[in-house]
C-alpha cells in the first residue's frame, strides 16, 4: 500500500468515486454550519460592525487561492520526477477551482475595503500580489489550453508552475518593497500572541475547513472528468484507425 | 557559439529583421503619452522613469516572438538542436542577440526620450543604469517564454499573457531606481535588488528555456 498506487487512474477513479460522495456532504455541511454560525450567530465588530463577517468568505478563499497553486506546483513537479498523468491533470484539474478563489478573495475583499478603507481597490502589496497570482493562473490556463499534445502540454505547463512559483515569490517581496499597505497583518497565525477573538475564530475555522474540503471535491471530480475525456479521445482514436 | 551570434546580429540587423522596430515602439510610447495626460512638465516629469521603464519593456515584450520564430519555421532550430552545442548555450546566445539588437538600443536611446519627458537632471543617470542592468532580465525571461510557445500557430497573445506577470519584479525594482534617482534619493537597495534579479535569471532562466525548447523539438 502505497501513496503511488494512486498514480493509476482506474484505482484513482474508483477511490475518489467512494470518498466524492462523504466529502461533498461534509464541504456542504462544514459550508453551511461555518457560514450561518458566522453570518447570525456572531456579534458585532465594535467598529466595523457587521462588514467584519465577509471575513468567513475572504479568508478561507485567500488560503485556498495560496495552497491551489502549491498543490499545482507539487503534482506539477510528481508530473516532472514520476511521469504520473493522473498528477499532471490533477494540476490541471486545480487551476480554474484556484483562479475561482482568487477571484473571489479579490472580489469579497473589494466589497469590505469599500466601507472600511474608502476605496475597492489600493495598491497594496497584498492585493496587488493577488492581482499578480490571478495572472498566473490565467497564464498557466491559457498554455493548456493552446498546445495539442497532452504530454507537451502537461511538461510546459508543469516547467511554467515551477518558474512561476519562483517569480510569484520574487513579486510578493518586490511588491511590499514597492508600496506600504493598507491591509492588516496576519492575525490568525498559530504562534501569536495577538490573534483575532475566539467568537470569531471558532465559525472562521469551521469555514476554512468547508473550503478546504471544497477545494478538495472539486479538484477530484475536475481530475475524473479529466481522466474520463482523455479516455474517450484516445477510444475514438482507436475507432478512426480501425 | 560566438558564430551563432555573429549570424543571429547579421540576421536581424539586414532585411526583414525587425531591427529597430522596438526601438520606433519605444519612441511611439513615449511621444504617445504626453497626449494622454497633458503637456505640464512637472506632471511629465513626475512620471518619466515609470513610462521610460515600461515603454522599454513594452518595446522588449513587442519583439520577443521572432527570437526563435523564424529559426522554427526554416528549420534551422533542428540543426542547432542537434549540433553539439548544448540547448543552454545555444539559448543564452538567443538572449543575448535579442539583448544586443532590442535591449541595448532601447537602454542607449532612454536618455534622449527622457529629455522628451523633462526628466529631472539627476535622473539621466540612474536611468540609463537601471536600464542597463534590468533589460538582461527582461531579454532572459523574454527568451524563456518565447521558448514555451514556440510551436504555436498564435502564440504572440499567449506569449504577453505569460511574460508579463514574470516581468513584475524587475519593472518594480527598475522604475523605483530609476524613479528614485530622479528625486535625487539614496537608490542603493533597489539597484542591488534589480542586479541580483537581473543576474540571477541570466544564471537560472537559461536551464529552464533550454528544458523547454526541448520538450518543444521532441
Amino acid at each position: 500500500m502505497s501513496l503511488w498506487e494512486y498514480a493509476n487512474p482506474v484505482k484513482f477513479i474508483a477511490t475518489t468515486d467512494r470518498v466524492l460522495p462523504a466529502l461533498a456532504w461534509a464541504a456542504a455541511g462544514c459550508l453551511a454550519a461555518g457560514l450561518i454560525w458566522g453570518f447570525f450567530f456572531t456579534p458585532d465588530d465594535f467598529r466595523q460592525g457587521s462588514t467584519v463577517k465577509i471575513i468567513y468568505l475572504h479568508v478561507p478563499s485567500a488560503l485556498m487561492a495560496i495552497n491551489g497553486w502549491l498543490m499545482m506546483l507539487v503534482a506539477s513537479l510528481i508530473w516532472i520526477v514520476r511521469r504520473h498523468h493522473v498528477s499532471a491533470l490533477a494540476a490541471r484539474a486545480a487551476a480554474p477551482v484556484g483562479a475561482t478563489m482568487t477571484v473571489i478573495a479579490l472580489a469579497t475583499g473589494a466589497i469590505w475595503g469599500q466601507p472600511m478603507w474608502g476605496t475597492y481597490w489600493a495598491w497594496d502589496p497584498r492585493l496587488t500580489s493577488f492581482l499578480i497570482l490571478f495572472l498566473f493562473y490565467l497564464g498557466y490556463m491559457a498554455l493548456w489550453a493552446a498546445i495539442e499534445n497532452d504530454d507537451t502540454a502537461a511538461d510546459l505547463t508543469s516547467i511554467l508552475c515551477l518558474v512561476g512559483s519562483v517569480f510569484a515569490l520574487l513579486s510578493r517581496y518586490a511588491v511590499n518593497f514597492w508600496n506600504q499597505g493598507l491591509h492588516q497583518g496576519a492575525s490568525l497565525s498559530l504562534d501569536k500572541e495577538e490573534n483575532v477573538a475566539d467568537v470569531f475564530w471558532y465559525p472562521l475555522l469551521v469555514s476554512i475547513a468547508g473550503f478546504v474540503l471544497l477545494f478538495i471535491a472539486l479538484v477530484f471530480l475536475r481530475t475524473q472528468t479529466e481522466i474520463r475525456a482523455r479516455r474517450m479521445r484516445a477510444l475514438l482514436a482507436r475507432e478512426r484507425m480501425a | 557559439m560566438i558564430a551563432l551570434l555573429t549570424r543571429d546580429l547579421r540576421l536581424a540587423i539586414r532585411a526583414g529583421g525587425g531591427f529597430g522596430l522596438g526601438l520606433a515602439f519605444f519612441l511611439i510610447v513615449v511621444v504617445l503619452v504626453p497626449f494622454g495626460v497633458g503637456p505640464e512638465t512637472t506632471l511629465l516629469a513626475r512620471i518619466a522613469p515609470g513610462i521610460l521603464w515600461v515603454g522599454a519593456l513594452l518595446a522588449c515584450l513587442l519583439s520577443l516572438d521572432r527570437i526563435f520564430a523564424l529559426d522554427w519555421e526554416d528549420g534551422s532550430l533542428d540543426l542547432l538542436a542537434t549540433a553539439p552545442l548544448p540547448m543552454e548555450g545555444i539559448v543564452t546566445v538567443k538572449a543575448a542577440a535579442h539583448w544586443i539588437t532590442t535591449g541595448l538600443p532601447l537602454v542607449l536611446a532612454a536618455p534622449a526620450l527622457g529629455l522628451l519627458l523633462s526628466l529631472p537632471g539627476p535622473g539621466y543617470l540612474w536611468l540609463f543604469l537601471s536600464l542597463l542592468i534590468g533589460t538582461p532580465a527582461l531579454s532572459v525571461i523574454g527568451t524563456f517564454g518565447a521558448a514555451l510557445t514556440v510551436g504555436l500557430k498564435r502564440g504572440g497573445l499567449l506569449l504577453s499573457l505569460l511574460v508579463l506577470p514574470l516581468y513584475v519584479p524587475t519593472l518594480i525594482f527598475g522604475a523605483e531606481v530609476a524613479r528614485r534617482g530622479a528625486d535625487g534619493l539614496a537608490v542603493e537597495t533597489p539597484l542591488l535588488m534589480l542586479a541580483g534579479l537581473s543576474f540571477g535569471a541570466v544564471a537560472l532562466l537559461p536551464f529552464a528555456s533550454a528544458a523547454v525548447l526541448r520538450i518543444n523539438l521532441r
